[in-house]
């Protein structure tokens, strides 16, 4: 309602600019504080896209970068080729287990509070084209 | 390495007090002015404080407290053993329960060493209450000094973005071992009710920590040091009962939601002025 009045009138409070900019810095602190995090995520990306497509896992590279209005995920893997067999229809129900990463570690040591609150805001655009030499018509099913 | 050699003090049974640390990350949101207040208040309802200065290279805590004129000797003596901590210990002239023992202002924070600064804390948790630890701002070195010895931590952060970010971060070092409380500073509540500053709830949606309380941005603090008396000693500032309900939240005497500072009126405006 206070939004709505605030953008009625044209001019957010500077409060919600304030919010906003401490949402995505502390977003792009906390994701640089939680490199197992991080590499966990790596990990598991891969692990999903080598499904569909043969991946370079050596020269994979995911990265956060804060951006003007949202910390954006930029996943750049290259892509070999198609896999020769299809696609699995829908991977095994895996069990719901978190992956291998440790569940804190490293100098960043966070915290009993569980995910921060933004976290679950993770903007993510299109990753950069991968360099895709192998592939060059792949179409989703 | 710290002696306890003083033999009234030693005839007395050992205390295990409490040791909070007041820290921040970001510098100039009001550690030193909140470590001095706590400690004037929790001092003037009878408990045994003393204000340990970590701050070493940029002495403060004297000041604010009004002892700079007494003080004789400083942590890096007693830590050196070139003097003892009686002597270095001062007595505030208001509240005799109150001690500060002073930085060094001549030296550096690299120069103390961290598990020797533990263990000045753990002997002079045996002689009172309360032992507040005044940190220096930034997370390196001094930061690490002041936190060894206290199992307790207060976080003071100001309504404003940058102050926010670094309590973050301080909170993310102080560590899960640690209990750790959340003192708002320099609130204008005017400012909040237009939307240009972020509100209590803003700043504690982030630090999600328990909070003790909450102090107005009041021309009564810049008015306290300048003279050197703490204004949570003044019976009639509202800034001084704010810091007197702090005290009594830290110890335990006080609880339920802290009162947010209100927007004062143009009569108290005009008798405020005039004080
Ligand atoms: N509630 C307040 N209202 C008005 N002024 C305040 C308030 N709290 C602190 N100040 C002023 O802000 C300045 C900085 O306060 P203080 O020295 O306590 O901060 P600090 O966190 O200890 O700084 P440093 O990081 O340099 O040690 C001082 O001039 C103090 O008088
Ligand atoms: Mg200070």
């Amino acid at each position: 309602m206070f939004e709505f009045i605030q953008r009625f009138f044209g001019k957010p409070a500077s409060s919600e600019t304030a919010k906003e900019r401490l949402r995505l810095v502390l977003l792009s602190d906390h994701l640089s504080l939680a490199p197992d995090v991080v590499e966990s995520l790596k990990h598991d990306l891969i692990e999903v896209i080598s499904r569909y497509v043969d991946v370079d896992a050596a020269n994979c590279d995911v990265s956060f970068e804060q951006q003007e209005a949202a910390v954006a995920m930029l996943a750049n893997i290259p892509i070999l080729g198609m896999r020769t067999r299809p696609t699995p229809p829908a991977p095994p129900p895996d069990p719901p287990t978190p992956p291998t990463a440790p569940p804190n570690s490293g100098r960043g040591k966070r915290r009993r509070r569980r995910a921060s609150p933004a976290g679950a805001n993770i903007a993510a655009p299109a990753p950069p084209p991968a360099p895709a030499p192998g592939a060059p018509g792949f179409s989703p099913v | 390495m710290i002696e306890q050699e003083a033999p009234a003090a030693s005839a007395v049974p050992r205390k295990r007090g409490r040791a909070i640390v007041v820290t921040s990350g970001k510098g100039g949101v009001g550690k030193t002015t909140t470590t001095a207040n706590l400690g004037a208040a929790l001092g003037a309802s009878g408990a045994s404080v003393v204000l340990v200065d970590a701050d070493v290279g940029l002495r403060n805590l004297d000041i604010v407290l009004g002892l700079e004129a007494r003080v004789r000797h400083h942590v890096l003596d007693v830590l050196e053993g070139s003097a003892t901590l009686d002597d270095a210990l001062v007595t505030d002239k208001r509240v005799p329960t109150l001690r500060l023992l002073a930085a060094a202002q001549t030296r550096e924070k690299d120069e103390v060493d961290t598990a020797a600064f533990r263990d000045l804390i753990a002997s002079l948790r045996d002689r009172f209450d309360y032992v507040l630890i005044d940190c220096p701002a930034g997370i390196e070195k001094g930061f690490a000094n002041a936190i060894v010895g206290a199992d307790e931590a207060i976080v003071v952060c100001t309504p404003e973005v940058s102050a926010v970010r670094d309590a973050d971060r301080v909170v993310g070092l102080l560590g899960d071992g640690r209990s750790v409380k959340l003192i708002v500073n320099r609130l204008r509540p005017a400012l909040v009710r237009k939307g240009k500053m972020l509100s209590v709830d803003d700043v504690n949606a982030i630090l999600r920590l328990p909070l003790l309380g909450v102090i107005a941005d009041a021309p009564d603090v810049i008015v306290s040091t300048n003279k050197g008396e703490p204004v949570a000693l003044d019976a009639a500032s509202p800034v001084g009962e704010a810091y007197r309900l702090i005290a009594q939240r830290v110890a335990g005497t006080l609880t339920g939601e802290p009162e947010i500072p209100r927007e004062r009126t143009f009569f108290e405006k005009l008798f405020g002025s005039l004080r």
